[in-house]
């Protein structure tokens, strides 16, 4: 029942480029290669020896590591493309994914660009022209100002207007630079300034555009999807309110504690503005006039009178959007209203969570869109159920907001996945996390018949993540995701701020960095007892000859126990310097058991026995408590130490 | 007994009497009075053993031991512990040497030597303790260090010196310096081997002063570390004294001096752990030609003896007039409790046979009674058949001594043991003696007594060892006693016999002590008896270190 191929070009794609890297490189490979396609992955120098090269059938070198000389190399890509012979280009997300000249370049390569047509691209690129569009078209918009008349002073009446707070942003770039929330009146100038002279020395455009600023904001996103034979759907929203730095740390679909009648007119809202968002101004007025399509389009007639409408209203030929697509809503929880914010023309990091709910793999819906195939389901057919989460695992250092970390991954080794359980990943142990890229080290994406089972069981695939060599966010997503708030889905794109102090560390807070000293003691000593169980045996095994003798458990002292310390760097959140040096004392005691004391007189140490179980795990018994214990063994080079370098996984996981 | 086992598993003993006939059965009958006994006293036996280790552990007392650390030093066991495998073992030698010797303690003799693995090569160790007089030489930290030296040489150990020492200790000096095995050998020893191949490597971790310069000096290589390593002739007092030259210890013989100027050290070392480490990686570096002698005869899967090793305790007896059977010791020894014994039904006062301890093999000599003239015709044939095949000889010594009388004599006794001297010094194998009880007469000659240089000798701690029994003694040199004072017609009580006698046991007792022993260094160390099987298998594994020799014997009295 497969409908006729309406395909311009009447070649279906075999072989597909994938211009990007990562986690989301390979999620490409692995749908193009389960529908039977070739794939072709690019890399830098940096990225010889990763996982989306290895993964795919060929791998072509593009350039060194810094992306605007590689993964921002349009000519290098279609250059590839071209001899490698594939038919089309999967952009992925970031770097060219919404380039508007990238995929003309690809057009007219005759290249097919996975993703919507350039136009597209380019006028959901421009936040202002994208919401001149999708005022135009109905969809509402968060009040402001979005005009070409930059002069202070206008700018000004136009924020009284408006009404404060006000949202001072540039209409170029993203990642909150240039961004400035205006109070009162009488800060507007100052904040207007500092903003003008912030976007031009980032993006090279000081525009600036207004908005109201709302306190108690939501974002919630709606997944798209069209084919080129003009047909839009939505397949229900994202909430991705919980951001960090202006970028997502958790996302779920479907949104919490929204009705359903919320939940079909933001639904059909999206889908309304991905249909205009195809049919752009391009520079040719400043009036969009909404014109009969097909029956399902909006029969809304309109116009917008500018001040600068120089020639009449125009009925541009319409552009259908097609490929997959995401329209931003913010959603104000005081009024309960929505208004559009932007649209993204292309797959979202966070598009697995829609998937999960779904049902379906939207990388081979962008490839059948491609081909010129309709979409596989109607609106009424795409089915919805449960809830699912993604968690974004980054290497970061929480304490120092977020900052980006870098590094080897020493030791990886993320949960399994199941059918409801995925790890989208890009990178394996021992793998590098650069400075040159994104340092996202895997999304885990997780669904439950309900909002409170997917969350229960993502807590559970957190706490048994392992990473080691770098710092992640793995310990603060769980704290997050614990949190009440979050657990009655009271999400907000403020949430981290506003509980700030139930996330964070406060390090003045003596009873909690007393709790922490003694949790870390405790689990050092476990540490501690694991090491030299590790080490008698990785000895005994490369010993030679009859020398194994000398490595036996316990090691043999005459009339006494062998005893030694271990000095073990504690990561202390509560300290100014970040780490300190816990000094434990290890005796060794026959069976396999270890006393081991943390220096503190008035402790007596604890007696712990260590089981082997396989090269990283153990079995830890203490106090009648026995647990798992992975142990992460990876050198590093210090001055005067030459071994390897121990870092402990413990689990289940202690909560600090 | 043997019974049970049948009914109850039949096919595991069919199978184990295919693989070995040997099984030593379990002859121990626990609920005997000897053995509650026995328990009883070995436990308080090896409870005053710990606590003496407890405290010699403590090197000079707390307040050395802080003073010392507040320079940024390591204890020498901590050294040791630092420098070793992580988590390796360590075979700790003469660890109550000087053990209430002279008026001032002197605790392990002011040194720590032993046998340890350093990047997987077995090392000699030696430590000076300047928690200790400030590890300064005493006459018996001179005869440890060359004991240390001598153990090294006889299996090819490289030697690696924690030097941390003020020099000989000079009110002694006498003692300490001019003789043969004195302070001079030291170096002597350093220069043999090291002509030998065995690397002689210096660490100097404090202050090397006068003779003590020449460790460092006369090593193949030697670390030092910044400020607390000194290396001088004489130290700045004698040299203001000498020269009127006035000069920091670090200006006159610290390591940038020695590193950079003198060259009397080679590698420069930030701190201790630095020094440590580099040591480490000396020994990394070596790369002996072939590498460690490693014998072809080891096997890595051997069995656990069947019986608990913890029984030795209560096996020996602490009253030594009391029979046992040595081979319910050996059964605690022995891999697998499988012991292959050699003419079992001729001259059994002496039992011998071969086995293995931890995959090692091993030829065994244990007395169970007096020497008869079989017996070290036996024990001659023995060893020669071990020295063939390179197989080490455990001696478990238990000996009162030959048999006497005029029908021994008759037989040619004093000939037959001869033979079984004749076996043991020229035997050219590894040789471990264990002294499980008493240690007498002509009988710790023909069991390898210190005399003939085993390669280990330890003492349990319910041993005894003289020239014979204190009430055999206090018998002869009562009755020489007698007939002197009888020519000189004085009256000799009975009650004065008495307390003469008594006065001889008791320093007997005293003499025959395995602390009075040990701490003047008659053997390697008094060990608890359940140690024995794993102090055993380190002191093979270390022996089999230097490879096989041939035996050549001299003229046997036939």
């Amino acid at each position: 029942t497969t409908p006729a191929i309406k395909s311009s070009n009447n070649q279906r794609i075999e072989k597909i480029l994938i211009a990007n890297r990562g986690e989301i490189a390979c999620r490409i490979i692995r749908t193009a290669k389960r529908l039977g396609l070739r794939t072709v992955a690019v890399y830098s120098d940096a990225d010889r020896d990763s996982l989306h090269v290895k993964s795919a059938d060929e791998a072509f070198r593009i350039g060194p590591p810094p992306a605007r000389l590689s993964y921002l190399n349009s000519s290098a890509i279609i250059e590839v493309a071209n001899k490698s012979g594939a038919q089309a280009i999967h952009p992925g997300y970031g770097f060219l994914s919404e380039s508007a000249d990238f995929a003309q370049l690809c057009e007219d390569e005759n290249l097919l660009f996975i993703g919507p047509p350039a136009s597209a691209i380019r006028d959901m690129g421009d936040k202002s022209a994208s919401k001149r569009i999708m005022g135009a078209a109905g969809v509402p918009l968060v009040p402001g100002y979005h005009g070409d008349e930059q002069d202070i002073d206008f700018m000004k009446l136009e924020a009284d207007k408006i009404g404060y707070p006000i949202l001072i942003k540039p209409t170029h770039g993203g990642g909150g630079k240039g961004m400035r929330i205006v109070q009162s009146p009488n800060e507007f100038a100052d904040s207007f300034l500092g903003a003008q002279r912030e976007a031009a020395a980032s993006f090279g455009i000081s525009t600036i555009l207004l908005e109201k600023y709302i306190t108690k904001p939501r974002h919630i996103e709606v997944q798209i999807f069209g084919d080129k034979q003009g047909n839009v759907i939505h397949l229900y929203e994202r909430d991705c309110s919980v951001q960090r730095r202006h970028q997502k740390i958790i996302e779920e679909a479907p949104a919490p504690n929204v009705s359903s009648d919320f939940r079909s007119h933001l639904g059909q809202a999206a889908v309304s503005a991905a249909k205009w968002s195809g049919q752009g101004i391009l520079g040719l007025g400043h009036c969009v006039l909404g014109c009969e399509q097909s029956e399902d389009q909006p029969q809304v007639l309109f116009s917008i009178a500018t001040p600068h409408l120089t020639s009449p209203p125009l009925c541009l030929k319409a552009v259908n959007y097609h490929s997959a697509g995401t329209v931003e809503f913010i959603v104000d929880t005081q009024s309960g209203q929505f208004h559009f914010m932007e649209m993204n023309t292309r797959l979202q990091v966070e598009h697995p969570v829609t998937e999960m709910i779904v049902g379906q793999d939207l990388v081979e819906w962008q490839i059948r869109v491609a081909n010129g195939e309709p979409l596989p389901l109607t609106q009424s057919e795409v089915p919805f159920s449960g809830h699912a989460f993604e968690a974004r695992i980054y290497a970061e250092n929480v304490p120092k907001g977020f900052l980006p970390a870098t590094g080897v991954l020493h030791h990886y080794c993320p949960v399994t996945a199941t059918s409801t359980v995925r790890v989208e990943t890009g990178v394996e142990e021992g793998d590098t996390v650069s400075m040159h890229y994104d340092p996202m080290i895997a999304k885990l994406v997780v669904w439950g018949q309900d909002r409170l089972s997917a969350l229960i069981k993502m807590k559970d695939c957190l706490s048994k993540f392992q990473v080691a060599g770098l710092p992640t966010n793995i310990d603060f997503i769980i704290k997050l995701a614990s949190h009440r708030a979050f657990q009655n889905g009271e999400v907000e794109t403020h949430f981290i701020e506003r509980y700030k102090d139930d996330l964070f560390i406060d390090g003045s807070n003596s009873i909690s960095a007393e709790k922490a000293e003694s949790a870390a003691k405790h689990a050092a000593s476990i540490v501690a007892a694991c090491i030299c169980q590790n080490e008698l045996a990785t000895l005994k095994d490369k010993a030679p000859g009859g020398l194994h003798l000398w490595y036996g458990n316990p090691p043999f002292r005459i009339n006494h126990f062998a005893k030694r310390t271990v000095d073990l760097e504690w990561e202390n959140q509560y300290s100014i310097s970040g780490s300190n040096l816990l000094t434990v004392s290890i005796t060794y005691l026959p069976d396999g058991k270890y006393l081991v004391e943390t220096g503190e007189s008035n402790s007596p140490g604890l007696e712990i026995q260590v089981t082997q179980l396989s090269n990283n795990d153990y079995r830890v018994e203490v106090d009648g408590l026995s647990l798992n214990v992975c142990l992460a063994a990876y050198s590093k080079v210090t001055p005067y130490i030459s071994g390897p370098y121990l870092q402990a996984v413990l689990g289940p996981w202690h909560t600090y | 007994q043997c019974l049970i086992p049948w009914r109850m598993y039949p096919t595991t003993l069919i199978s184990t009497r295919n693989s070995s006939i040997g099984i030593l059965h379990d002859t121990l009958d626990r609920n005997s009075d000897s053995y509650t006994r026995n328990s009883k006293v070995m436990d308080e036996l090896v409870s005053q053993l710990h606590s003496h280790i407890l405290k010699v552990m403590e090197g000079g007392g707390p307040e050395a031991v802080k003073r010392h650390r507040s320079r940024n030093k390591l204890l020498p066991r901590e050294r040791i512990d630092r420098l070793i495998d992580p988590g390796s073992s360590f075979l700790e030698l003469c660890q109550l040497a000087g053990h209430e010797l002279y008026q001032e303690s002197l605790p392990s003799g002011g040194i720590v030597i032993g046998i340890g693995t350093i990047h997987k090569r077995l090392c000699m160790l030696v430590a000076n303790d300047p928690t200790v007089k400030g590890g300064s030489y005493f006459p018996i930290t001179v005869k440890k260090h060359l004991r240390a030296q001598e153990i090294a040489a006889q299996c090819k150990l490289p030697c690696i010196y924690l030097v941390d020492s003020g020099g000989a200790f000079l009110p002694k000096q006498a003692e300490v310096f001019p003789d043969k095995e004195n302070f001079g050998r030291i170096f002597y020893n350093q220069a043999v081997m090291s002509s030998e191949g065995i690397p002689q490597i210096a660490l100097v971790l404090g202050s090397c002063t006068a003779g003590g310069a020449y460790i460092p000096a006369m090593a193949d290589e030697s670390v030092m570390v910044k400020g607390n390593g000194t290396i001088f002739l004489a130290g700045p007092p004698l040299v203001k004294a000498a020269t009127g030259e006035e000069v920091s210890a670090e200006d006159l013989g610290g390591a940038t001096v020695h590193c950079k100027t003198s060259g009397v050290s080679d590698y420069f070392a930030h701190d201790e752990l630095h020094a440590l480490a580099i040591g480490r990686d000396i020994v990394k570096n070596l790369h002996m030609a072939g590498g460690p002698e490693v014998s072809g005869q080891t096997r890595a899967d051997y069995k656990e003896p069947l019986y608990d090793v913890k029984e030795l305790r209560t096996i020996a007896p602490t009253d030594l007039k009391q029979p046992f059977d040595v081979r319910s010791i050996i059964a605690r020894i022995l891999d697998g409790s499988e012991f292959d014994e050699f003419k079992k039904l001729y001259g059994t006062t002496l039992v011998t046979g071969f086995g293995r301890i931890c995959g090692q093999p091993v030829g065994i000599l244990g007395n169970n009674g007096i020497l008869f003239m079989e017996s070290a015709q036996k024990g001659a044939h023995f060893i020669e058949l071990c020295t063939q095949r390179n197989i080490p000889l455990i001696f478990l010594q238990n000996i009162t001594g030959f048999m006497v009388g005029s029908k021994s004599e008759a037989s040619g006794i004093a000939k037959a043991g001869a033979k079984m001297v004749m076996a043991v010094s020229c035997a050219k194998v590894p040789k471990i003696t264990v002294v499980i009880g008493g240690s007498f007469g002509a009988g710790n000659y023909a069991m390898c007594g210190r005399a003939y240089s085993p390669n280990f000798m330890f003492f349990w701690p319910n041993a005894r060892i003289s020239v014979m029994g204190g009430p055999q003694a206090a018998g002869v040199l009562a009755q020489v006693e007698r007939a002197t004072k009888k020519k000189r017609g004085i009256q000799w009580t009975k009650e004065e016999e008495e307390k003469f006698k008594a006065e001889v046991v008791e320093a007997y007792d005293r003499e025959g002590s395995p602390y009075y022993a040990t701490s003047r260094l008659w053997d390697d160390g008094i060990i608890d008896p359940a140690d024995t099987r794993r102090m055993l298998s380190l002191c093979i594994s270390a022996t089999l270190n230097r490879g096989p020799e041939a035996t050549k014997y001299g003229v046997f009295r036939m």
